[in-house]
């Protein structure tokens, strides 16, 4: 059954066009990977998604409600929590507390103007830090934390809404192959563990092949094919656009 | 959350000594107090908008002067009783907050803040033409201060169990689950909103409490000065709030009430030998701006990390 179901999505930038047409089911359980090349629409799609954008025409309805046109914050509510390609998170306060205030949204305690909030979900902070593997990190500044590091918190700050489904911008971007090796493999244990449904971007083919049910192939904001790995990479036009015109080989 | 044990004993200790004022016979250090005090009330409102939610108001004088001029009108021109007059200026504070900052919410940084100015230049039109109500420029003179309160002692008591509760009030709601998300919201709206907070409803909220409290400082204000007049609807009055907040450090809960007195001090120093006060506040700013921007309160924290650095 499809979680989420996109109808012709649509989204024009002043003559660009980003996303054109797009239709695209995610079924509930799967890790389905959106790949394409740097420019292709991946996050223009993600946007579209979740509510940061409003499309053109066409219509995102998520676990059988219309979403087209909803706020963000209401989005999330219906369990359905992303992370950002370009480093999103609250700089100058405490990697628990960017964390924290997550749960705190999340439980609908962010209107309670008479409740202290420092003692609020310490334990569920906790133990999302250290599934993500920032235990020893939770009272650093989180502007002042590694690269990588930051991209981890990224991932718990979205998991703290505790989501049926997790929409993931590019988890690995800017990461070395070895922590991009990790990287996926603790999504990949996470995914499992909360028997999350999964959709994440890549730019890089390689890195998907390992963790994906099923892989879409966006360019120039249309999807050029859509189904399990294997016949993905066997596809004559994924090859032409990935070998033609990217330095990313197909694995 | 329990405050930092330092903070606690320096809270103390002025508590302390503020009790302890009316005891040193000096008339003149009463009133200084009653007034510092005063300000301390409407510089940590205000950082509440600022420090904690991000969003600048050049109209924050609007809020204060409603509540002034709402608790003298009720006191004196319709003689209600102290117990009525002041929960309904609050009441009207607030609810002239929740009407304006619905609109200023909409809006972001410098189109926040200019809104927020418009707002209050209506607020001191109202407050400069509205003769029959107001006084206009003469000002409301002659308010009726109730007996009980009506003396230069029990008026600063009256001031100092006022202002404590309500900074007391202030510090639970900015250490609360609504503060902390509120500095989240300051530190990245997109990402607030994506985990789900309505960061527009949020900001609201920082407005009306904002206001609120501005107006308990403007209704102490009015009974102590005997009279409410526009100057303090104008605003230079919410420029002035605006440079306590930043004196004294916008990123930490009591830097405001800190500005705030720094400021006055200075203010009741410099006019001793200057009539130029505006330009020694304008140096202030710049001094501020320049070189401290996150306060005293920041100033002194690098100070201590300098030192135990070099240690």
């Amino acid at each position: 059954m499809a979680v989420l179901e996109i109808d012709t999505v649509h989204k024009n930038f002043g003559g660009f066009v980003a996303i054109n047409d797009v239709s695209f089911a995610l079924e509930e359980g799967e890790t389905h990977a959106i790949i394409g090349p740097n420019g292709a629409g991946k996050t223009t799609f993600f946007n579209l998604i979740t509510g940061h954008l409003q499309p053109d025409h066409g219509s995102v309805t998520f676990d059988g409600r219309a979403i087209t046109g909803m706020a963000p914050h209401r989005i999330v509510k219906l369990g359905l929590a992303r992370s950002f390609q370009r480093i999103n998170i609250y700089p100058r306060m405490s990697v628990f507390e960017n964390v924290q205030v997550a749960l705190i949204a999340r439980d609908a305690m962010h209107f309670k103007l008479f409740t202290l909030g420092a003692a609020l979900n310490r334990d569920e902070t906790s133990e999302l830090l250290a599934l993500v593997g920032l235990g020893d990190e939770a009272n650093e500044v989180a502007g002042e934390l590694a690269y990588g590091k930051q991209k981890q918190l990224e991932l718990a700050i979205a998991l703290a809404a505790n989501p049926k489904v997790l929409l993931l911008d590019e988890p690995t971007a800017g990461m070395s192959p070895q922590e991009t090796a990790e990287s996926i493999r603790l999504i990949e244990q996470i995914t499992v563990a909360r028997g999350l449904t999964l959709l994440f971007t890549e730019h890089d083919m390689g890195v998907v092949f390992g963790i994906a049910d099923r892989i879409s192939v966006l360019h120039h904001g249309v999807i050029i094919a859509s189904g399990k790995p294997d016949e993905v990479r066997n596809d004559e036009e994924v090859r032409r656009v990935y070998l033609g015109g990217s330095s990313h080989a197909a694995a | 959350m329990v405050m930092p044990r330092g903070t606690a004993i320096v809270v103390v200790l002025v508590l302390a000594g503020l009790l302890l004022v009316p005891v040193l016979g000096s008339n003149y250090l009463v009133d200084l107090s009653t007034e510092i005090l005063i300000y301390m009330l409407f510089a940590l409102s205000l950082n509440v908008l600022i420090g904690y939610s991000g969003n600048v108001s050049f109209g924050h004088a609007a809020y204060f002067a409603i509540g002034g001029y709402t608790c003298a009108i009720l006191l004196t021109t319709y003689e209600w009783p102290l117990l009525l007059a002041f929960p309904a200026a609050v009441l009207l504070s607030g609810l002239a907050a929740a009407f304006v900052g619905y609109f200023c919410v909409k809006l972001t940084d410098i189109y926040f803040a200019m809104l927020t100015l418009a707002f209050a230049m209506f607020v001191w039109a109202v407050a400069f033409k509205w003769r029959d109500m107001t006084g206009g420029d003469d000002g409301f003179v002659g308010v009726t201060v109730p007996a009980l309160i009506d003396g230069r002692v029990p008026y600063f008591y009256f001031t100092l169990v006022v202002v404590s509760i309500s900074i007391a009030l202030l510090w639970v709601i900015c250490h609360s689950a609504f503060g902390r998300t509120l500095v989240a919201v300051r530190e990245n709206r997109t990402r607030a909103g994506f985990v789900g907070v309505n960061t527009r409803a949020m900001r609201h909220v920082a407005f009306v409490v904002a206001g609120t409290f501005a107006g308990i400082a403007g209704a102490l204000l009015a009974m102590y000065n005997h009279g409410m007049y526009v100057e303090s609807a104008f605003w230079t009055e919410s420029a002035q709030v605006l440079i306590m907040t930043l004196l004294g450090g916008m990123y930490s809960f009591f830097g405001p009430a800190m500005g705030a007195a720094l400021l006055y001090l200075l203010n009741v120093f410099t006019i001793q030998y200057t009539e130029y006060w505006p330009t020694v506040q304008g140096v202030i700013l710049l001094i501020i701006l320049l070189f401290v921007p996150e306060g005293v309160v920041g100033l002194g924290q690098k100070i201590r990390q300098q030192l135990a650095k070099a240690d």
